[in-house]
């Protein structure tokens, strides 16, 4: 990744995502919208699926938006971006449009890995030059958090009950960066709302590499209704989740994988990586697991990491 | 001044689908978003060949679904863009979603419809089923009756969507029109983009002007967004017409928004839409009268808006009419689509005209003229208030 903010300091000051905006307190993908905003700039054309973010933000005649928008549905954000970006393309070259703008999309779980995944799989073949961001609150919030593919195992969710047969969510949580990867862009990167300046340069070298191809970003982004957890506890939840090694932080920069700190330091000394258990602790959908089940997904965590730091030796 | 009349005459021989390929190619549109289905993917074979040949300055999105199509052309026409995509049956129910946003986003997408029966059974053969289950989605629908038409209304269609700020689909017959070779004049591509300037339109993604596109509304404001585009729809009748008038005058070619046959001393008036369903029903006129039955046929030219006023005087003092329609409202009260809604607008004028609702031409069932002449029988026989399964083996 290009080091572009060195320190929080460096991080724009312009605001370009509204207070005001209807997101609960505390919400951590509020808290991505600011900074994705900040950082990509006022050149940028945001392209939102139906989600928190999309309803919480722009209840007519009100916008938290102050670049353009467009909202169009839930499972086609990545199809309509591909519309701007193909629309920027011609009317460029027929000396209707000047300058440089980005296209990015934002979408949540719901809309990325499950209904909308057919739409940024075609985004990511046919290689338009569009920033595709997930903000990962996992599980569908709009909607009163239900079950998605991104829902961890064993969660609680309101579709995925705790009840006597079964407890939690059965099927374990999609490796949606296993599959944007597949697709071979230019480059993808995972991020954390607790990890600002990692997430911030990542987002530049995204916007950079975004005018080979397609780019990806996935970001954590907890949710306090939806994870049952105290408000405050936002940007300590996500961090807990990157250090414990629940939510890995890594890119995938043309064809090379790097881990990122401090994944890369847990990776190489597991000592460094918490418990497991300090990250689902403080989160009431985890608050019926059984000390087997905790030691059921910390084996997931570490397979994963061993298996990312494998793809990063390569 | 020279005009495109006095220029030399292009005609070529051309199925209705490569009449709107070349529609398209005249409008100079921007961004192209289509998926291959039966009937319609000769158009996108024939845009990929202009854009691939450098006669469309265009991007051709190879989409990976109708959906996409849509919701790529939305986006496309959010951006500014002059947008075209294509479909048939599948895909324009695949579309369905995203139908209702592009109107209610007040965009300018122009789409050719070349019209096919719904699944299940699965069937390639034409009919209006997919296209009448869009009735409700705020689309200016044209109903097209050849090749020429098609070429023609494609170009008028740019120049109503961009005035009123509606989408527009131009319809025609699967396969009795889509792959059927006709003779299309086609219009000097110089003189048809003077035809169609490229505007400014108000409301578009720039960085200059940023606005919220496809906001989310409460109660309190819903309702009057959806009224503007329920106003906007029915005032683009008057937009259509005038535009038919200046294309007539610039190309020579009009068509109004009802096509009439030998109705002026009607006593039995048959309604039809599409190429196939009118052609017969023309022919029928002439053998009816031969009969002694004093017949006329109309054509629907434009479904959305509906053209209440004038179908209702047409129809006002005939003796009797029917409404032949190529799709079934499943459960309805009318039998076909169109006859419920002509109905409706006599109903709401006061006038209670005899009506005869048949069905004919389901999945490409063959319709004949002796079918036709035998509508204008029944009528002349007293029979009305009734639907009649034409063409049906039971
Ligand atoms: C086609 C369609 N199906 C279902 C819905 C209902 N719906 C709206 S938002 C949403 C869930 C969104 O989940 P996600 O993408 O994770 O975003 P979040 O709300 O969690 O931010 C659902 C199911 C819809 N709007 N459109
Ligand atoms: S439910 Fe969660 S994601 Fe949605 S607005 Fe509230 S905190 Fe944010
Ligand atoms: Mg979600």
């Amino acid at each position: 990744m290009k080091v572009v903010f060195k320190t929080v300091w460096d991080l724009p000051a312009e605001e370009l995502f509204a207070s005001g905006h209807r997101a609960c307190a505390g919400c951590g993908p509020a808290i991505a919208m600011r900074w994705l905003t900040k950082v990509a700039g006022p050149n940028t054309i945001v392209v939102n699926a139906t989600g928190c973010m999309e309803v919480t933000t722009t209840q007519y005649p009100e916008t938290a938006w102050m670049v353009p928008y467009l909202h169009v549905a839930f499972e086609n954000a990545a199809a309509a971006a591909s519309g701007i970006e193909a629309a920027i393309k011609t009317l460029r070259r027929k000396g209707l449009w000047s300058g440089k703008t980005n296209v990015m999309v934002i979408a949540g779980d719901g809309g990325t890995y499950d209904i909308g995944l057919q739409s940024l799989s075609g985004m990511l073949e046919r290689g338009h030059r569009v920033i595709y961001v997930l903000y990962d609150n996992e599980a569908y919030m709009n909607t009163g958090i239900q079950r998605s593919g991104s829902t961890p195992k064993y969660a609680w969710t309101t579709t995925t009950p705790v009840g006597k047969a079964i407890r939690g969510k059965i099927q374990r949580k999609k490796d949606i960066m296993g599959i944007v990867v597949a697709h071979r862009p230019p480059y993808a990167a995972t991020a954390s709302i607790s990890n600002l300046v990692d997430l911030s340069n990542k987002l530049k070298t995204a916007l950079e590499y975004t005018e080979e191809g397609p780019t990806f970003l996935h970001i954590l982004a907890p949710c306090p209704p939806g994870w049952r957890y105290p408000e405050e506890r936002t940007v300590e939840v996500a961090r807990l989740a990157v250090e414990t090694g629940y939510f890995p932080l890594w890119e995938y920069d043309h064809g090379k994988v790097r881990l990122n700190p401090p994944t890369s330091a847990i990776a190489a000394d597991p000592k460094r990586r918490r418990p497991l258990k300090e990250f689902l602790k403080i989160q009431g959908r985890f608050a019926h697991l059984t000390d087997a089940e905790i030691e059921e997904l910390e084996k997931d965590v570490v397979a994963n990491l061993e298996y990312l730091a494998k793809l990063a030796s390569l | 001044m020279t005009t495109a009349l006095q220029k030399a005459r292009t005609v070529l021989a051309l199925t209705s689908n490569y009449a709107a390929a070349y529609a398209v190619k005249a409008a100079d549109v921007d961004v192209v978003a289509v998926y291959p289905i039966t009937p319609q993917t000769t158009i996108v074979e024939k845009i990929a060949e202009f854009v691939d040949d450098g006669e469309l300055n265009a991007e051709l999105i190879h989409v990976e679904s109708e959906h996409s199509a849509m919701s790529a052309v939305v986006g496309a026409a959010a951006a500014g863009a002059r947008v075209f995509t294509a479909t048939s049956s599948q895909g324009l129910e695949l579309m369905h979603e995203v139908l209702h946003i592009a109107s209610g986003l007040r965009l300018p997408i122009v789409m050719a419809v070349p019209a096919r029966a719904l699944s299940a059974p699965i069937s390639i053969h034409g009919d209006y089923s997919d296209v009448m289950n869009t009735r409700d989605t705020g689309w200016i629908t044209y109903i097209a009756a050849s090749a020429q038409e098609v070429y023609d209304t494609i170009i008028q269609a740019y120049k109503v969507a961009e005035t009123v700020l509606l989408p527009a689909m131009v319809a025609y017959d699967g396969f009795l029109m889509s792959h059927t070779t006709e003779p299309v004049e086609l219009n000097d591509e110089e003189e048809v983009r003077r035809f169609l300037p490229r505007k400014d339109r108000p409301n578009v993604l720039k960085p200059e002007k940023p606005i919220t596109m496809g906001a989310f509304a409460m109660p309190d404001y819903y309702y009057e967004i959806k009224y503007q585009v329920q106003e906007a729809l029915l005032g683009s009748l008057k937009v259509i017409e005038e535009v038919d008038r200046e294309y007539g005058r610039t190309f020579g070619r009009s068509y109004g928004v009802l096509q009439t046959y030998r109705v002026e001393d009607a006593d039995y008036i048959v309604v039809a839409y599409g190429g196939a369903s009118f052609g017969n029903a023309r022919e029928a006129v002439d053998a009816a009268r031969e009969k002694g039955i004093k017949a006329g046929a109309v054509r629907l030219r434009v479904f959305r808006p509906f053209p209440a006023d004038y179908i209702a005087k047409l129809l006002a003092d005939v003796k009797a009419f029917a409404v032949v329609d190529r799709a079934i409202a499943f459960g309805g009260p009318a039998g076909g689509p169109v006859f419920a809604e002509v109905v409706t607008a006599l109903w709401m004028r006061g006038i209670d005209t005899p009506g005869l609702s048949i069905v004919h031409g389901i999945g490409q069932r063959s319709m004949y003229v002796e079918d036709f002449v035998k509508i204008f029988e029944m009528l002349k026989d007293g029979e009305k208030s009734k639907v009649v399964y034409m063409g049906l083996r039971l």
